[in-house]
């Protein structure tokens, strides 16, 4: 018999706390997968944001580190440069790196910091009860945005990964999605290359995923995964949006 | 008069509006009320609850040492608080979800099929409601009258069909306690 | 009402026009009731900033501009306001600053406590300043100090705090709004607007010469005082023939008033004495009642903060005891009645005539 599915070794034996739907889960997963095949367990470090992923180290099994909301690159930034033998990731919601943690962000992808970014854009504020966040859609209604988001007020959704794509330092940058199993498949690829280019040293890379949010949607699983291709793409197209590694894509 | 209440269950059964819908009665009645929400992180995946004091006079502390009514709605409620209870204080189980027994022997215990009742009445959603009115025949903290007409101005936005099933619910715990 | 939507309420009722806000536990309700409420009022701004830093430094540009601006936060966010709220002071510049704390250090918890006295009451940031802080311990109070930190600022120039908890955020009492905000809302007098018809002015708080920052720290420090002897407020209860004195603030004091209504019922002699500014401290109102007490027990929701007030206001004078639960644990008042109990018996106040 052959095996095809199993836990990933750095995936801890614990049931996760996301709720039904949530992409969370399906981007740790990913991830773990991506540290068992590369075999860097034993070298990696975690930097897991304030937001719904607080509770990443429960499941990650390997060295993690919390970072102030929205500090995860500086705080990378400094255990990078002080250990560079290193694997250092952060996990980052779209509250955390396009809000409250640009400035960081965009300035450790600046100084080509040899850092992987998973990005998990959700449109929303989820850990603290679906505020708008940076990445929110226009006319998208929010606890905070109660009447729909205003471009007029409320500003445009911001795509913040382009933006990053724009310093020099930044090598790798993808879109991605966790919504159907062809999107996972590509996903774990962007995720397998992101690491790979900082294992390689070239600089910081980082990659999207746009992750349905059920419960702050107030969507069924089912009607959220649809509307990520239906509606959250079209404002944050899938794909490549910057890649200088040289490299032959992986395909 | 000062009496405190734990309603406690999972998010999505409707703890946090059983409390509420209590409290508001009672202060329309000209009672002094706190309300106090279990809020936040808390909340998601595991137990709600909530405290609600009720008293003549004014209110000192909304935090309740020993509650003389718990109403849990599922069992992990039941595990959760049934120690903090007063002696001879009055425990509403849920039996539809709670399957063991109460391990005190100092206080009463009534039992509700909230569930099972809600869903011969058509949802299985109006539990929390049938609940409440089984709960308001016994503690005779508000009365029942009172308590629908709350029901009815709160759900007034939502439509009339809504509030036609939240009242049969209320009115058919409250006759299961005659 | 939820003591958070109180807050909101009674903030747009006393004029506020300005509320920047940013998303964290357990404030929220607060930042939805202004989105809702006040982002499509006329004249009226409310915007949910991309971080605290940028939200209070919004407070202060509005503030500037002389209208009636607050913000709100928990403790993690407030500890990022704290440069900007040391700009606001050096700049006699009024602001509200709302915080509903929650369990530290750190990202801590989100549940309730009372670990940002220190924070709050010493200034906060860096320089030698003030700010006034106000705590309330019902929701009716979160309404009434809103509208008294509005109208404090704008009287003193300070920035004012109102340092409440995660759990009188979401407790929900009945509340009565007694103040409305005046139909034409004033633009304060040292506003920069333009210059049109007038000399141009500044507003900073740099200089090159350390004798005028002396003087600007100077005047100041009059008007702390003036504060000081104005502002300071308390509220005693059963002091007047009490054997022990517990001391307590905001939520804490509702769960010692609770312990105290059963140790009276249970014959102790047992009262309250709990500041409401924190900061000015009712120094000499507790040195009042230490002439006819000689014991207090001062409970927090932290390690000991207060208490340090206490004893300053005290010195040898009495007998002080502490008890607190740091972290976002919530004690009881079952719990504060066996600590007054135990107390009670040691100091051998049950035998004492
Ligand atoms: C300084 C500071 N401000 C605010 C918060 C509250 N907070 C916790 S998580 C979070 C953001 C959650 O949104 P996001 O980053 O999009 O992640 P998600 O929860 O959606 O995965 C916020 C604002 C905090 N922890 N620290």
């Amino acid at each position: 018999m052959k095996t095809v599915y199993n836990r990933p070794k750095s995936l801890k034996k614990r049931v996760f706390h996301y709720c039904p739907g949530c992409g969370h889960s399906i981007a740790h997963r990913l991830i773990c997968e991506v540290i068992d095949e590369m075999g860097i367990q034993d070298k990696t470090v975690g930097i897991p944001p304030p937001g719904c992923a607080v509770f990443a180290y429960h499941y990650f099994d390997v060295d993690m580190a919390e970072s102030a909301h929205g500090r995860g690159a500086a705080v990378g930034t400094g255990l990078k440069r002080a250990n560079p033998e290193a694997i250092v990731f952060t996990y980052q919601g779209d509250g955390d790196l396009a809000a409250i943690g640009t400035a960081e962000t965009i300035h450790a992808a600046n100084r080509g910091e040899k850092l992987t970014a998973i990005f998990i854009n959700n449109a929303v504020y989820g850990m603290t009860g679906g505020q708008m966040a940076p990445t929110t859609l226009s006319q998208m209604v929010t606890t905070t945005t109660p009447y729909g988001r205003d471009e007029k007020l409320e500003g445009y959704p911001i795509r913040i990964s382009e933006m990053i794509a724009l310093t020099k330092g930044a090598v790798y940058i993808e879109r991605v999605a966790v919504n159907s199993p062809a999107h996972i498949i590509k996903a774990k690829k962007a995720i397998r290359k992101a690491f790979q280019v900082q294992v390689d040293g070239l600089g910081y890379a980082l990659v999207e995923i746009l992750s349905p949010c059920p419960t702050n949607w107030k969507m069924t699983p089912v009607e959220s995964w649809k509307w990520v291709d239906e509606v959250m793409s079209k404002e944050f197209p899938l794909g490549v949006i910057k890649d200088t590694t040289g490299a032959k894509n992986v395909d | 008069m000062l009496i405190k209440t734990v309603f406690a269950g999972f998010g999505g059964q409707g703890v946090l509006s059983m409390g509420l819908n209590l409290t508001q009665t009672a202060m329309r009645e000209g009672k002094h009320v706190t309300y106090l929400p279990a809020y936040g992180a808390e909340m998601r995946g595991g137990t709600a609850n909530c405290t609600v004091v009720i008293s003549d006079e004014e209110i000192a502390s909304p935090v309740a040492s020993s509650p003389e009514f718990l109403v849990a709605m599922n069992q992990p409620s039941l595990v959760k608080f049934q120690n903090q209870i007063d002696a001879g204080g009055v425990v509403f189980l849920n039996t539809s979800l709670i399957d063991i027994e109460v391990t005190r022997g100092d206080v009463e215990v009534i039992r509700v099929a909230a569930n099972q009742i809600a869903e011969e009445l058509g949802s299985v959603r109006s539990a929390n409601m049938v609940m409440l009115g089984a709960f308001v025949r016994k503690s005779n903290l508000v009365a029942i009258d009172a308590l629908v007409e709350m029901v009815r101005s709160l759900l007034e936005s939502k439509g009339t069909k809504i509030f036609a099933a939240n009242k049969k619910a209320l009115l058919a715990g409250y006759e299961l306690l005659k | 009402m939820s003591g958070n939507a109180a807050i909101g309420e009674a903030a747009i009722r006393a004029g506020c026009q300005c509320y920047f806000g940013y998303p964290i536990t357990p404030q929220n309700e607060l930042t939805e009731y202004m989105a809702q409420n006040l982002s499509r009022r006329k004249g009226c701004t409310f915007i949910q900033a991309e971080s605290e830093i940028s939200a209070i430094n919004m407070v202060y540009g509005a503030s500037v501009a002389g209208v009636r601006a607050m913000t709100s936060s928990s403790s993690p966010g407030i500890s990022l306001k704290q440069e900007g709220i040391s700009y606001l002071a050096a700049c006699e510049l009024p602001a509200v600053i709302v915080n509903m704390s929650r369990g530290g250090p750190g990202l801590g918890s989100i549940s309730a406590a009372q670990s940002d006295y220190y924070q709050s009451t010493r200034g906060g940031g860096h320089g030698d300043y003030r700010t006034i802080v106000l705590a309330p311990s019902s929701v009716q109070e979160l309404a009434d100090f809103t509208h008294r930190a509005f109208e404090l600022s704008d009287q003193y120039l300070v920035p004012v705090i109102i340092l409440g908890d995660g759990m009188i955020g979401q407790m929900m009492e009945p509340v009565e709004f007694k103040h409305e905000a005046p139909a034409e809302l004033p633009i304060r007098e040292r506003a920069l607007r333009g210059a049109k018809g007038r000399n141009s002015r500044i507003i900073k708080t740099f200089t090159s010469n350390p004798a005028e920052l002396e003087e600007i720290n100077w005047s100041l420090f009059r008007r702390y005082q003036l504060i000081e002897k104005e502002e300071t407020t308390s509220e005693s209860y059963l002091t007047e023939d009490a054997k022990l004195i517990l001391v307590a603030f905001g939520i804490g004091a509702r769960i010692a008033k609770g312990a105290i209504k059963t140790a009276r019922a249970n014959g102790m002699k047992v009262g309250l004495f709990r500041p409401i500014t924190l900061w000015p401290f009712p120094t000499k109102k507790l040195q009042e009642l230490a002439k006819t007490t000689k014991f207090f027990l001062d409970f927090e929701m932290n390690m000991g903060q207060m208490v340090d007030d206490v004893h300053l206001a005290l010195g040898d004078k009495a007998n002080i005891s502490f008890y607190g639960r740091p972290g976002g644990v919530i004690a009881t008042p079952a719990e504060v009645l066996r600590v007054i109990t135990r107390l009670y018996h040691q100091k051998g106040l049950d035998t004492k005539k």
